[in-house]
């Protein structure tokens, strides 16, 4: 046998990291790779921010002042995709690439090489995609949703490179839930069963069967466009036979499970957090599991609610508006049980817990919002207005992100070793909430009076709200700056923090010390 | 009870190397299909350069995968993983098809009805008035230069032709694959290497001369038929779908081929242990049920 192999043998899996640039590049550990994505997720966080604060910039005022409207076109592109793929997506598999292993007792993950092949696609097809802003043409600037024809015919060259890098971005989602899937499946502890899952780890093998089940169906949608631009068929061309709402039709096929694959890991960190701070034990645990899956199952069947004005036979509308609004039900069912939580604990508000509460709060607001978009007749007055970008922003940024950031205060000191400044987290909170608020609660107002999306510019009735929106978004993004410093600053140094962290912590991540050692659970712990 | 521990490897280079291979097949292809026609272009040799690094990283990983397997290091839970990841890896295949097959649907029960005036949504015929929906769709709705039209279909030709009729022999020649791998792997467990090596052998003989049938077809579709991609929405569906498939043709092909080479050349294998040969053999499988969908949806009905 060779030598590699040798050394292995020798191995006592109990050392710590190696030195320099190589432990990040070579490394197979489950918590180096957690840090890699949560890092990437932040700088893409931060360039996709930057977009957004050009498009809010140029928005402060009607009239053009700032970008030119292809420009602006391409910043709206590459935001959507850059906070889609880029951001909250790598945010969510650092999460389960930290906690899913420990959550279960389990060494590491299943299959720790393809692991860290997941994790280094992304940078580089991220440099894909940005590189294009300095190509001929452009970047690509037909939105995230890459609507044919404006993605076939009418697009850039560089839809070409945006093509292949969705194709390995893709690869590196399939591959990241593959092995978040079957270390689930095949790695927990003796005594874990299913139904003692922490909810984060039910919510992530959920998620895990959604994307692998939407993600090579996105990469058809893609390939197919790429035979239409470059090879001649004629799949979006109704001149040919097919069909530009058939694009739309396979988009949302993925896209409506993408959207629930950005939120049900939000759904697992926010039980957590609730419970730990409410110090009870978490309400309805077996309809929280239960709830997750129905919404999993009913994202399959709702797709054309995102198509409601493209035409549609009456039976479709009817048929995904009702199938829609079906999954306010298990919604409720995860809000209620977050409320009856809290209902009579001893809850303390530290900083995970005060963006948990805003989580369900704000979430809620973005979930009526859709509901209210998938009452079909309705939504043919709000269809590509701002109350669209509204209802979805609710849902993704005090949604999802918080959500990420709670988790992020949650289990920093785990990470760490180190508790976070709670002064400054406090102030992170507030200063977050009100930016986000102030964001995108006008452009309900706005939406619903009809300005619409996507437009660099709009008409005189709409300025008030879009200099308030404005002025959120910028202070939303300057409080970025102070997570990322508190982040830092919890990484040099800070108050120990105990292996249990919190008073009312649950769960095995909570056993081992923090920081947790590079290896956990090399044998797996008994669960009772 | 006893655990076995869980093999995880401290360091690997290889997925840094298939992450840059990657890259630099991404920037490749791109760069090569938008500098078409362009013979100053070098995009093509970023291509081979990244086929030619993803190619060698993963002979050098899978080569290790077998060495630890050997070698013992892997347990009976580690093989489990690997069992399960090639089950969902085989789910988002299933995915990738689905959506193909989902545009074949849509625009055979949709999108050709509505734009020949039928149905609910008819009034598309108003673009292009006197189109006539059928299936294969033989015309185009724009009947300008933009498409080269087909003279003829790939569909059942009636009993009478059957016989000289291509894709007949295609299902025969890849449905007896699935049987022939199917002995194969029944040797395997009879520890009758000898029968297996045979089976497996006239296996990858079966994929070749299916890959070799389909080139014969795509000729005479391009040079007696007419019909290219370019041809509307039934060359596209036809061309998309069967060439989508040829493609995991070869890929199983391939990796049967890989098994083959390292059961004749190395003995690996033994009737307990072979689930590299397991895995390429349900993907075989999976290929093979693939193309009973298509011959069923784009050439019989």
């Amino acid at each position: 046998m060779s030598a590699v192999i040798e050394s292995h043998n020798h191995d006592d899996h109990h050392h710590g990291p190696t030195k320099g640039l190589t432990r990040w590049l070579y490394t197979t550990n489950h918590k180096d790779i957690g840090s890699l994505y949560l890092w990437f997720s932040f700088a893409m966080f931060l360039i996709g921010g930057a977009m957004a604060l050009v498009i809010r910039a140029e928005l402060f005022q009607p009239g053009m002042q700032i970008v030119e409207p292809e420009f602006y076109n391409q910043m709206l592109t590459l935001h959507g995709l850059i906070m889609v793929f880029g951001a909250v997506m790598p945010a969510f598999v650092g999460l389960a690439n930290w906690l899913v292993p420990m959550m279960v007792g389990a060494p590491d993950m299943a299959l720790p090489r393809m692991n860290n092949l997941s994790f280094w696609i992304l940078p580089f097809a991220f440099l894909v995609l940005l590189s294009s802003l300095f190509m001929e043409g452009g970047a690509p600037n037909f939105g995230w949703t890459f609507y044919a024809p404006l993605s076939t015919t009418y697009a850039p060259p560089s839809v070409t490179f945006f093509i292949f890098s969705v194709h390995i971005m893709g690869a590196s989602s399939i591959m990241g839930s593959i092995n978040v899937i079957v270390t689930i499946m095949n790695m927990r502890a003796p005594g874990m069963t299913l139904m003692k899952m922490p909810l984060f780890v039910w919510s992530w093998l959920i998620t895990a069967y959604l994307l692998i089940a939407v993600m090579p169906v996105l990469a058809g949608a893609v390939t197919m466009m790429l035979m239409d631009i470059h090879f001649g068929t004629s799949f979006f061309n109704a001149a040919g036979g097919g069909d530009p709402v058939l694009f739309q039709h396979i988009f949302w096929f993925f896209g409506h499970p993408e959207v629930y694959i950005m939120i049900l890991p939000a759904f697992g960190i926010a039980s957590h957090i609730i419970e730990t701070f409410s110090r009870k034990q978490l309400f309805g645990y077996a309809s929280m599991v239960w709830a997750m899956a129905s919404i999993a199952i009913l994202s399959f069947v709702v797709w054309a609610h995102h198509m409601f004005t493209v035409g549609l036979p009456l039976a479709a509308e009817l048929f995904f508006m009702w199938a829609t609004m079906l999954i306010a039900v298990p919604t409720g069912v995860k809000v209620f049980n977050w409320v009856t939580t809290m209902f009579k604990g001893s809850i303390t508000y530290e900083t995970p817990m005060l963006f948990a509460i805003a989580f369900v709060v704000l979430f809620t607001i973005g979930g009526f919002s859709g509901l209210m978009l998938a009452i079909t007749p309705a939504d043919f007055q709000y269809h590509d207005t701002y109350f669209v970008v509204a209802h979805f922003h609710y849902v993704l940024v005090p949604g999802s992100i918080f959500s990420i950031m709670a988790a992020v205060y949650y289990w920093i000191p785990k990470w760490t070793g180190n508790m976070y400044d709670e002064r400054l987290g406090k102030l992170h909170f507030w200063l977050s909430f009100i930016g986000v608020n102030v964001t995108f609660f006008p452009q309900h107002w706005i939406g619903l009076a009809g300005m619409p999306r996507r437009i660099p510019d709009y008409a005189l009735q709409f300025a008030d709200w879009n200099m308030i929106s404005s002025v959120g978004a910028f202070l939303f993004g300057a409080s970025q700056i102070l997570f990322l410093f508190i982040v830092l600053k919890t990484v040099m140094g800070g108050k120990k923090a105990t292996p249990e962290v919190w008073e009312g912590s649950r769960g095995l991540e909570w056993t081992v010390e923090s920081p947790a050692p590079y290896h956990t659970f090399t044998t797996p712990p008994k669960v009772n | 009870m006893t655990y076995q521990k869980y093999y995880v490897p401290e360091q690997s280079k290889f997925p840094i190397y298939a992450a840059i291979a990657l890259f630099l097949l991404v920037m490749g292809a791109a760069g090569t299909i938008n500098d078409l026609g362009k013979p100053e272009s070098i995009s093509v040799y970023i291509l081979y350069s990244g086929f030619a690094v993803f190619a060698a990283t993963l002979y050098f990983w899978f080569r290790t995968v077998i060495r630890e397997h050997i070698a013992g290091l892997d347990s009976a839970q580690l093989q489990k993983s690997f069992v399960f990841g090639m089950g969902w890896f085989i789910f988002s295949e299933v995915m990738f098809f689905a959506a193909f097959f989902g545009a074949l649907f849509y625009v055979r029960n949709f999108a050709v009805p509505w734009l020949g005036g039928d149905g609910e949504k008819g009034i598309a015929n108003m673009l292009w008035e006197g189109f006539e929906a059928s299936w294969p769709v033989m015309s185009t709705p724009d009947a300008g230069s933009a498409y080269a039209l087909a003279d003829k279909n790939m569909s059942w030709p009636g009993w009478g032709n059957a016989l000289k009729w291509l894709p007949l022999w295609n299902t025969i020649v890849l449905l007896s694959s699935s049987v022939t791998v199917h002995f194969a792997h029944l040797a395997l467990k009879n520890d009758n290497k000898k029968s297996f090596n045979i089976w497996l052998g006239v296996t990858v003989t079966l994929a070749l001369i299916f890959v070799g049938l389909q080139a014969a077809e795509y000729y005479e579709a391009y040079a007696h038929y007419g019909l290219t991609l370019n041809s509307g929405i039934y060359g596209s569906t036809f061309f998309m779908l069967t060439g989508f498939h040829g493609f995991h043709v070869m890929m199983g092909g391939f990796m049967l081929a890989v098994m083959l080479s390292r059961s004749v050349f190395y003995n690996h294998f033994d009737p307990h242990s072979h689930f590299g040969f397991e895995a390429a053999s349900w993907y075989w499988h999976f290929v093979d049920v693939v193309w009973v969908m298509l011959f069923l949806f784009v050439y019989i009905l």
